[in-house]
């Protein structure tokens, strides 16, 4: 049964796709984590919902709807640039609007409900290879983005005041990583479905952080988890009938159990040898 | 040939002014202590000098070339902030960021790049906990690193906003007397916003106060006068002389009772 389910055509595209989701999500998720934009990224796909809601009601492809909606919030919270409580208070105002207005579609729209599960929760094994094609295109915009702004994206997360002092322009970065971000969270709404775009975009960098102390490091590590989650989630499906989607989150997260466990018990070795002097906080501080 | 020129510089935010007519000069080598009660624009003026900020009024050449231009190099050393512990990000990579942060790409870290990143590491001290990761390391280690991140470019100036700012006083010693130095060794004009004069005036060249009512500019001696701080308040103002260190006493803000404590605690 698996090996016959293995030599299916569309398993294949799934598991291609699969991997080009969670390539784009680790890369990006090690920003996201660092900037703190977790709650961002649900708003996004959340209205990427609300976008794709609005396109069955059209008649148009979801997934025009789904890149709509998420450009259109990444590109309003990008604009905005807040900080901080100010960001997540008006994060929380947009997100509930924008889902308001995915009722009202959800509930003009005639169609099969299954379109609206599947947006939801993610069909990966429903993917053409037409929208293979397109997931690759976006992926390749979102890595090439990623590299150009590696540099300056890197310096104005972790160190935005003095990014600013050597002239990166902060606010285009912000409008940069969010349009990238966007592009990221349409894609893996595709894979995991809206309300489990994070266990792609947040859990795999999350984890990433505690394993390692170089910031490429931690991109690397981050795709590799991403992806042993999707491929693994979609084999393990094949294997029993259960949502691929269960099982991906359900790798992501033990990754990420793991990874926490593993970043205690190392922690304290990560010191260098002879640092030890009175500078040094204690393993517990 | 002076490094830093400010002439007749403005700031105003609406109908408040916050200095007006103010020219100074740097000099190659030289310190200037910025100092004075909160909202007389210290900051404003370091934003100034950065090129994020434009003046009302009045003119700032770096070297001959406005700062908005971005002609040379400034190091910039901000107040100690604290970094996530979980931030995957060495010491040596907080340095490096100092050197290319602001190139596009990801860049490939030249040998003679390495070696700038581990000598500015080494001129502070900070070789020894480079590889660390720097949410684990104490506020005076961060600060080390950040004035690395500031020399490693080797800039013509370097610009400091409170660096001293919720450091223990050994780490405050440590911080100024790296920047001092920088600035000896290789001539490095830096700017020192401080609320407190006092861990910077064994070394300071001259000081500029900015007060509500005008700002001064001079040798230690000079400004930190009880005449010249009245003339600046508007109100009587003291300034006193204990075991070397400067006590003023009697401004709005009375800045003076955080002065008496640092003095009680040492």
């Amino acid at each position: 049964m698996f090996t016959q389910l293995l030599a299916q055509h569309f398993v294949h595209t799934a598991l291609w796709a699969g991997a080009v989701v969670a390539v784009v999500s680790g890369v990006i998720g090690v920003f996201v984590v660092t900037r703190g934009m977790s709650f961002a990224v649900h708003a996004i796909s959340e209205l990427g919902f609300t976008g794709a809601a609005g396109a069955l009601v059209v008649g148009l492809d979801p997934v025009i709807g789904v890149l709509g909606g998420s450009l259109l919030v990444g590109l309003v919270l990008g604009l905005l640039s807040l900080r901080g409580r100010e960001r997540d208070s008006a994060i929380g105002a947009v997100l509930a609007f924008g889902l308001g207005i995915g009722v009202l579609f959800l509930s003009l729209y005639q169609g099969y409900a299954t379109e609206a599960t599947n947006l939801l929760f993610g069909s990966i094994v429903g993917v053409s290879d037409s929208q293979l094609l397109t997931l690759a295109i976006v992926a390749a915009i979102v890595l090439v983005g990623v590299a150009v702004l590696y540099r300056p994206l890197l310096f104005s997360s972790v160190d935005p005041e003095i990014a600013a002092a050597r002239g990166v322009p902060l606010r285009a970065l912000s409008v940069g990583i969010f349009l990238l971000l966007a592009l990221t969270t349409a894609e893996a709404i595709q894979v995991v479905g809206v309300l489990l775009v994070l266990t792609l975009v947040i859990t795999p960098a999350a984890a990433a952080q505690h394993l390692t102390r170089r910031p490429g490091f931690a991109v690397l590590l981050s795709v590799a988890i991403a992806l042993v989650s999707t491929e693994g989630g979609i084999l393990l499906s094949l294997l029993k009938p259960w949502p691929t989607s269960f099982f991906i989150t359900t790798i992501s997260f033990t990754a990420y159990l793991g990874a926490r466990a593993y970043g205690l018990g190392l922690r304290p070795r990560l010191r260098p040898a002879g640092a030890t002097g009175p500078g040094w906080r204690g393993a517990g501080a | 040939m002076s490094v830093v020129a400010v002439e007749d510089l403005a700031l105003r935010f609406g109908t408040r002014t916050l200095f007006e007519g103010l020219s100074f000069e740097l000099e190659p080598g030289e310190l200037l202590a910025v100092l004075g009660p909160n909202g007389t624009g210290k900051t404003s003026l370091i934003r100034i000098l950065l090129g994020l900020l434009s003046p009302s009024a009045g003119s700032v050449a770096i070297e001959g070339c406005p700062p908005r231009e971005r002609c040379h190099r400034i190091g910039y050393v901000p107040q100690q902030r604290v970094f996530d512990r979980d931030l995957p990000l060495r010491g040596r990579d907080l340095v490096r960021l100092g050197l290319d942060g602001h190139r596009w790409g990801f860049g490939r870290l030249g040998s003679d790049d390495a070696v700038r990143v581990d000598a500015a590491l080494a001129e502070v001290g900070a070789t020894s906990y480079a590889d660390a990761q720097v949410g684990l390391l104490s506020g005076g280690e961060q600060q080390r690193l950040r004035v690395a991140q500031a020399v490693v470019a080797d800039p013509v100036l370097i610009l400091a906003d409170e660096p001293l700012l919720s450091l223990d006083l050994a780490s405050q010693r440590d911080v100024v007397e790296l920047l001092d130095g920088r600035r000896r060794a290789a001539g490095t004009p830096v700017v020192f916003v401080t609320h407190d004069v006092n861990p910077v005036l064994h070394t300071v060249d001259r000081v500029l106060y900015l007060a509500p009512d005008g700002w001064a500019v001079g040798t230690p001696d000079e400004v930190m006068t009880s005449e010249t701080l009245s003339d600046l308040y508007g109100t009587e103002v003291d300034v006193l002389r204990v075991r070397g260190r400067v006590v003023v006493v009697g401004t709005p803000d009375d800045q003076h009772v955080h002065h008496v404590e640092n003095g009680h605690a040492h």
